[in-house]
């Protein structure tokens, strides 16, 4: 197990690099440049330019000095954000949208297992359906459909909670509320899914036959079989809400990564792109890990090599 | 000989799994919703130039002008910022959003079912190095691809082919078309990975069986088992991923063009009239809650026909 782990911890790093520089090869690819907006620059400021970033050297070169910092874990300086470092723009960022991001996943999470679970329990029951349409619906209705509708009934004529903004909790309610609908909706079907398989299954009967009471057989044995989709779900999509997701941002102009990071991918702002990527590819990886190692827990048939 | 079993047969898999959605009454709703959007979309533009004289890209004369006018006998859905007929703009919104979701499932399909057919095949280390080009894809932000895809292809370098497309729709010399027709292409390039793994995973447990055996003992060439033998098998599983990658897919265009790097004015889609909505959301929520509804209305449809094709082409696989 704890081989497997180091195993696995180890291979990140490799991953990483390998995605930085796939996606600095992607920069490069593109035609144009960051300094230059639609006039074109004299040629000897152009020169300069390239020479203080260091864009005069062979691309090999380029590549080596890049790579050699950011092994260093230093991503270099923000070409718009001007003596700004990449780190310290993560570092500002990154808590607004782990904040919305993880309190929207508890939120899913809470209504997705309770709505999916008695959907299954209750099959082809009036509930089962209800709530498996409203799970399509909040599939089906864009994130940015949502909000702006959630923030014009609330903030707009019902005056109940403020429409946008960084501040207290009643700041957080509606883009919480946006950005977990449609996982919300995810999981009651995955959760619903696997309940149904689980409580068809022989150690169901077992437990029952051996006399356990009904909620002892659904909590402590189907519950742990039946979300293992769930759990596999989880690692995805954690990872893409704690990147900060930008149209929550957008709507709600809260200061998150993912604006940072779509800013960034319009400016060209190479070390930042790399940066915000390198970070969150790691974390994606590391999350994977995790729903890795608890499926072990989870689920006694799994073993690790 | 062929012909006999079919008859005596009765009932072809495709027959079975026509019957098997026709009882799933959501998923004949989907369709049923489907059918009339897409009957909508194509001539309804053309019912409203003759009805009432608006077009999606008509303003109105100064004078005439009612911008930003609430829905009406005249302007059934109101009209936008620049006195433009909402109706008409969401209805060719409506045709750009669904060739959206047709094209670049297409592209998707063709590049995902033949990757991940290649890499099951092959299998060992072929197939291993093809997936894990894959993860590594994944681990890339689309967006990032998109939009490089979007400038290095984009303007002046414009494929001959994408253009020559998008004149057989909208007439020589539509540069913006043209670059709309790529976005189809780009989008389409960022969404095979997943069919590649569903595919792969079809291949894999196919390419053992006898008939595949047979028809290498025949000396039937790779290429042909690969495409003629094993895909041709695999297709239910893709015919749903694909019905189900319709929606994803539209769902991005909507957010590229929410973010502006999408379909851009003069032309719309649906994706790019809320996003122009949700501006003066306080004051003209129309502008936001039409084209919102459509969109929502249009991929709850597909999402049912999806999860309907789904059991009843497949009743095998898990239904989440």
């Amino acid at each position: 197990m704890l081989k497997f782990i180091f195993k696995r911890l180890l291979i990140i790093i490799p991953m990483a690099l390998l995605v930085v520089t796939l996606t600095w090869g992607l920069i490069r690819i593109a035609p144009g440049n960051f300094y230059s907006t639609e006039k074109k620059l004299p040629p000897a400021i152009e020169a300069n330019i390239k020479k203080k970033y260091g864009l005069d050297k062979p691309w090999y070169m380029q590549y080596a000095i890049m790579m050699g910092n950011i092994v260093q874990l230093d991503f270099g300086d923000s070409l718009k954000y001007q003596g700004q470092s990449v780190n310290e723009i993560i570092k500002r960022h990154f808590p607004y949208s782990a904040t919305m991001g993880i309190l929207a996943y508890l939120l899913a999470l809470i209504i997705g297992l309770a709505a999916g679970m008695i959907a299954a329990l209750k099959q082809n029951s009036a509930f089962d359906y209800a709530s498996m349409s409203a799970a399509m619906l909040g599939l089906s209705v864009p994130n940015f459909v949502l909000g702006p509708i959630l923030v014009l009934v609330f903030s707009l004529w019902l005056f109940w909670l403020p429409p946008a903004r960084w501040g207290g909790i009643s700041h957080l309610i509606l883009p919480v509320i946006t950005l977990s609908a449609i996982y919300a909706a995810y999981i009651a079907r995955l959760t619903r899914a696997g309940m149904l398989e689980v409580m068809r299954s022989d150690y169901i009967r077992t437990a029952r036959a051996k006399g356990l009471p009904e909620w002892k057989v659904l909590f402590k044995h189907a519950l742990r079989g039946g979300i293992v989709p769930v759990v596999s779900f989880t690692g995805p999509a954690l990872a893409s809400l704690l990147a900060g997701t930008v149209v929550v941002e957008k709507v709600f102009a809260i200061p998150g990564l993912g604006n940072i990071f779509i800013q960034a991918v319009l400016n060209r702002d190479e070390p930042l792109i790399l940066g915000i990527v390198a970070f969150l590819s790691i974390l994606i990886m590391i999350f994977n890990l995790a729903v890795d190692i608890s499926y072990g827990f989870l689920d006694p048939r799994i073993r690790y090599e | 000989m062929a012909e006999n079993t079919e008859t005596i047969k009765g009932t072809s898999l495709w027959k079975d799994a026509w019957k098997r959605l026709l009882k799933n009454k959501l998923a004949v709703f989907g369709l049923i919703v489907m059918v009339i959007m897409i009957i909508a979309v194509t001539i309804g533009p053309a019912i409203i130039r003759w009805t009432t004289g608006f077009t999606a890209d008509f303003i109105p004369p100064e004078g005439d002008q009612i911008k930003s006018f609430p829905p009406s006998l005249q302007h059934p859905m109101g009209t936008d910022e620049a006195g433009r007929d909402l109706l008409a703009r969401v209805l060719q919104g409506g045709r750009i959003s669904l060739m959206v979701g047709v094209i670049s499932t297409i592209v998707s399909l063709l590049v995902g079912v033949s990757y991940g057919a290649i890499a099951g095949y092959m299998g060992g280390k072929i197939d291993n190095f093809m997936m894990r080009v894959v993860d590594i894809i994944y681990a890339i932000p689309y967006i990032l691809i998109v939009i490089v895809l979007l400038s290095v292809f984009g303007g002046p370098n414009t494929p001959a082919w994408i253009t020559w497309l998008a004149e057989r729709f909208g007439g020589a010399g539509n540069q913006g078309l043209s670059q709309i027709f790529l976005l189809f292409f780009a989008l389409g390039l960022v969404s095979w990975l997943t069919m590649a793994r569903v595919v792969r995973g079809q291949i894999l447990s196919l390419k053992n069986q006898e008939f595949v055996l047979a028809a290498r003992a025949t000396g039937v060439s790779t290429t042909s088992i690969i495409f003629r033998h094993l895909v041709p098998n695999a297709l239910g599983p893709v015919i749903v991923y694909a019905t189900l990658t319709v929606p994803s897919v539209m769902l991005t265009e909507a957010f590229l063009s929410f973010l502006g790097i999408g379909v851009q004015a003069p032309f719309a889609s649906w994706g790019s009239l809320a996003s122009d909505g949700i501006k003066n959301i306080a004051i003209y929520p129309w502008q936001l809650i039409f084209p919102g509804v459509t969109m929502a209305l249009t991929l709850f449809s597909l999402n049912f026909l999806g999860d309907g094709l789904r059991d009843a082409l497949d009743p095998q696989t898990r239904k989440f």
